[in-house]
């Protein structure tokens, strides 16, 4: 199914893409049919740009089991480190 | 008679007069032909559309695929756009019937054409599909496995996603609906439900489920294909198209 739901959220950070790094300002999660990776549906992530146009994009196609692996890990990392080490307002 | 086609970019003139982009395919002989309006779905308007609005022209028809994305993204790979779109909360009902309507005027107006119009769609398309016969006249409809036609969406969805069944009455044109009788959206339920509504307006369709067979039969790229189903489906559509454009 298309699920056409879509989380979406404003973030601070940057990625790397085709053209380079670039900043990024919004990340969009969403449960739907992957592009390319070979399952029915996966946990699309997508970090972007709007403002440099579509093609600022960082894309990710994970199994539900590596999506909460990837959330699992990211918490524990942060855990690790001293609270606000990587705080926007750091 | 031959068996040569041409196929590319052209620009049409999509909803509220915009110049969009759509991919055209026909045959090249002199022959009156019907035109079938390919709706890309979610994932864009991409290489495995554009391989349909190919085998259609290798069938017989003009085919053309609007780019329902052209406004947001123009020239962007189609995943990169499908994520910008989708980021924006995708295409508004009343845009899409647009486009399509602007595509359905460039094949009527191609030198062969013979006048008659069908539109088809997968998945997101399959309802808009649905959704354009409801709105514009057209001579055929083919529905495969659109969801939302008739059950609410979830909670969250855009606002703009609305069940579709209380148009039935307006549909301008016979309906082929393919299905997979393992798929939950739509589910076995809904496409009853569907197919009585249709019968109770007194509305032509024609409906199949396949067996073993889940969303997304038809994809060849995707782990979902039916090779069975999808050339049954295949068939069907054929079939249904020389009925009723022909």
């Amino acid at each position: 199914m298309c699920t056409y739901l879509t989380e979406k959220f404003a973030i601070a950070g940057s990625g790397k893409g085709p053209h380079g790094w670039f900043a990024l300002s919004q990340a969009t999660v969403y449960v739907d049919h992957p592009v390319h990776a070979p399952f029915g549906h996966t946990v699309n992530i997508d970090f972007l740009n709007p403002a440099l146009g579509p093609s600022a994009r960082v894309a990710l196609e994970l199994t539900e089991e590596d999506a909460r692996a990837l959330a699992d890990a990211i918490h524990a990392a942060l855990a690790a480190a001293p609270a606000g080490l990587a705080s926007r307002n750091q | 008679m031959t068996d040569e086609l041409i196929a590319g970019t052209v620009t049409i003139t999509g909803h509220g007069g915009d110049e969009i982009e759509a991919y055209l395919a026909r045959p090249t002989d002199p022959a009156p032909r019907g035109g079938v309006v390919v709706i890309h779905h979610m994932p864009g308007y991409d290489a495995a559309t554009k391989e349909m609005v190919r085998r259609f022209a290798a069938e017989g028809f003009a085919a053309l695929c609007p780019n329902l994305y052209s406004r947001e993204a123009p020239g962007a790979d189609p995943d990169d756009a499908s994520a910008a779109v989708r980021a924006l909360g995708g295409v508004p009902d009343e845009r899409l019937v647009g486009d399509v309507e602007g595509a359905a005027t460039y094949l009527k107006a191609l030198d062969n054409a013979n006048g008659k119009i069908g539109v088809i769609g997968h998945c997101s398309g399959g309802r808009q599909a649905f959704l354009v016969g409801c709105s514009i006249q057209v001579d055929a409809a083919v529905d495969c496995y659109g969801a939302f036609v008739v059950n609410e969406p979830p909670a969250g969805m855009p606002s703009s996603m609305k069940p579709l069944l209380g148009l039935t009455p307006q549909l301008s044109c016979p309906l082929l609906g393919l299905f997979g009788g393992d798929d939950q959206y739509p589910g076995p339920d809904e496409v009853a439900v569907f197919a009585a509504e249709l019968e109770k307006h007194g509305k032509e369709h024609e409906f199949h489920s396949y067996a073993g067979a889940g969303h997304a039969f038809f994809a060849v790229d995707r782990p979902s294909y039916r090779p069975e189903a999808a050339k049954e489906g295949w068939a069907r559509i054929l079939d249904f198209y020389s009925r009723t454009l022909g």
